[in-house]
């Protein structure tokens, strides 16, 4: 906002700024035209489904039928299963995560202890770390232990998502919280434990809700986790087979499995755009 | 600031002893170190696959040194794997950078354009990646796609043939991925000092002498976060060149997580796999903490301009 003065083209009607302003709208129609063209091919009809047209009769026949799954061919793919068990296992997730995840940024943002540095910089290497190297033996594991497409075993392996996310997001919350609310708190004769739930807790109730918003939605697009440990237990992979393998494919409804499949996070991102770069860059970033 | 209780300790509730005191930040910890190692124990696991025979059809498993190793060193589809990812990677992160620090620059000037595009800047980024390769894979389609007949290619041009697809691919990661650089370098300049820049132009410094001597500094702190970011997640990419291409045609986009994915997964050979992704966290780890290192000086540098 205050930088205008020194930007290129910052008076308004030069030539530089037209330019700018032509860059700038090329770069949205690049950015929106899938967006919008996944919006316009899942309204089109079946027999519409494979021309290019920008008109068409639309109809909201594939989203019935992809949440319903009716059409022959397309029984295998249960898209109102996958939404559902998705859901559970990504607001599970985010709830272990944040029972688990709060204690841990607390005592990483307020105490300096032996070891704090090395668990902060462990969990942040699982954001790094290729997932596979986990994935891999988790496989064996899990179809030792009979943990394979459960909802457990989904729950367990999305903290390598959401963990990392929320502990390092409230760390810095709680780091930047000043110390002297909660020492006024324990003047007063309150427990460290109460003036941590009364003091502590509500003023970074804004950091809570952002990064669990965050988490549920990386958890829910996450894709390698259920396409290895689930047989269709999430709506990423279902989304890929309305794709087809078997030379039939489906545009239409992958279409609209895919508008289905985007608006949870599309809707949670926009609420919580305020917070979301330092989100983004594990708090390294403040917005 | 932090030994907050030390000071207060003496005057506030007797009833907490030292000893609990001193091992709170640990009892506090225990949850999360717990879910920690059920997620190491599997890293280490997979380490000790890479130095045994592990398929799925193999009946006897045994230790085989580096056996492994040697096998994958000697092997020119793991060398053709490096030098894929390694492409996609430097180029992708070279793209979004550069457009991600452009797009920023021209959304600060407070158009009225700018305004309204900032909102919806961040769409592709919170679409799921598996969905944005769905979406682009339909829009190549040489038969039906819309981008086939937009540009009036006509049925023959393949945007994911053998010498395109690594390009494509690395379109579809930057019109994922830029907004992401964008937001967060778009952040880095709205909270830069205002006082250097009316100091210099006050003499009568030209915008690109500020761009350069002022404002390139300061703001590199935030663009290097958004590399580490964008590098470290381009050298382990998995989603989009599955969706797309599945690491065809031929191997000609087989990036090394989607590689060890086929290895491992869809043949069985988890050792042969485990090795792959072994040798790709050295890479990230190492990569890692040059980034870091280089990260750390640009702020300390960053610091030092704006005083």
């Amino acid at each position: 906002m205050a930088r205008k003065e020194m930007m290129p083209g910052q008076k308004r009607f030069t030539a530089p700024a037209i330019l700018g302003d032509v860059a700038i709208l090329a770069w949205f129609v690049f950015s929106l035209f899938p967006i919008v063209w996944m919006v316009m091919l899942a309204l089109k009809t079946p027999a519409e489904q494979t021309t290019t047209y920008f008109r068409f009769s639309p109809t909201l026949e594939n989203f019935v039928t992809v949440l319903t799954a009716r059409g022959t061919a397309l029984t295998s793919v249960d898209f109102k299963a996958a939404l559902v068990s998705s859901t559970i296992n990504c607001l599970g997730a985010v709830v272990v995560s944040l029972v688990v995840g709060i204690p841990a940024a607390y005592a990483a943002g307020r105490w300096k202890f032996r070891g704090s540095d090395s668990l902060m910089f462990n969990l942040l290497s699982f954001r790094f770390a290729p997932e596979l190297m986990v994935i891999v033996p988790l496989f064996v594991i899990y179809n030792g232990l009979g943990l394979f497409d459960t909802t457990f075993g989904m729950i367990w392996v999305l903290q390598l998502v959401t963990m990392p996310l929320v502990v390092w997001i409230l760390r810095s919350y709680f780091e930047d919280l000043p110390e002297d609310l909660e020492q006024a708190a324990l003047l007063d004769g309150y427990s460290r434990k109460r003036a941590f739930t009364m003091v502590a807790l509500p003023l970074v109730r804004p950091g809570i809700a952002a990064s669990a918003l965050l988490a549920f939605i990386f958890a829910w697009n996450n894709y390698m986790f259920p396409l290895i440990l689930t047989n269709s237990g999430s709506v990423t992979v279902a989304i890929t087979k309305f794709l087809g393998g078997g030379g039939q494919a489906y545009y239409n409804l992958t279409a609209a499995a895919g508008v289905v499949g985007a608006l949870p996070p599309l809707i949670l991102a926009l609420t919580i755009q305020r917070y979301l770069v330092q989100g983004l860059s594990f708090g390294a970033v403040k917005g | 600031m932090r030994s907050a209780d030390d000071t207060v300790g003496g005057r506030q509730a007797p009833t907490v002893s030292p000893a609990r005191r001193k091992w709170r930040p640990y009892i506090l910890s225990i949850p999360a170190t717990v879910i920690l190692i059920g997620i190491l124990y599997p890293f280490v696991q997979g380490v000790g696959y890479t130095f045994l025979n592990y398929r799925a059809t193999e009946g006897d498993v045994h230790f085989i040194g580096l056996g492994n190793y040697l096998q994958v060193f000697t092997d020119p589809l793991f060398w053709g794997s490096v030098r894929i990812t390694l492409t996609f990677a430097i180029v992708a992160t070279a793209l979004e950078t550069v457009l991600g620090v452009i797009i920023a620059l021209l959304l600060n000037r407070s158009s009225l354009i700018g305004k309204i595009f900032e909102k919806v800047l961040i769409l592709p980024l919170m679409i799921a990646p598996v969905i944005a390769g769905v979406i682009w894979k339909l829009m190549f389609n040489p038969q039906f796609g819309i981008l086939n007949h937009i540009f009036n290619l006509g049925s023959t041009f393949d945007f994911l043939s053998e010498g395109r697809a690594l390009w494509s691919i690395i379109m579809v990661d930057a019109w994922i991925y830029t907004p992401f650089v964008a937001i967060l370098v778009l952040a880095g300049v709205r909270s830069l000092p205002k006082e250097p820049f009316e100091a210099s132009a006050v003499d009568g410094a030209g915008w690109f002498y500020m761009f350069r001597r002022l404002m390139l500094p300061m703001m590199w702190p935030y663009i290097l976060v958004a590399v580490i970011f964008r590098f470290m997640d381009c050298l382990k990419v998995f989603d989009i060149v599955y969706v797309l291409t599945q690491g065809g045609p031929g191997h000609a986009t087989s990036t090394l997580q989607v590689n060890a994915y086929i290895n491992s997964i869809i043949n069985f050979n988890y050792s042969g796999g485990a090795t792959y992704m072994f040798i790709l966290w050295i890479i990230v780890y190492l990569t890692a903490q040059q980034l870091v290192k280089l990260l750390g000086r640009a702020q300390a540098r960053a610091a030092g301009s704006e005083a």
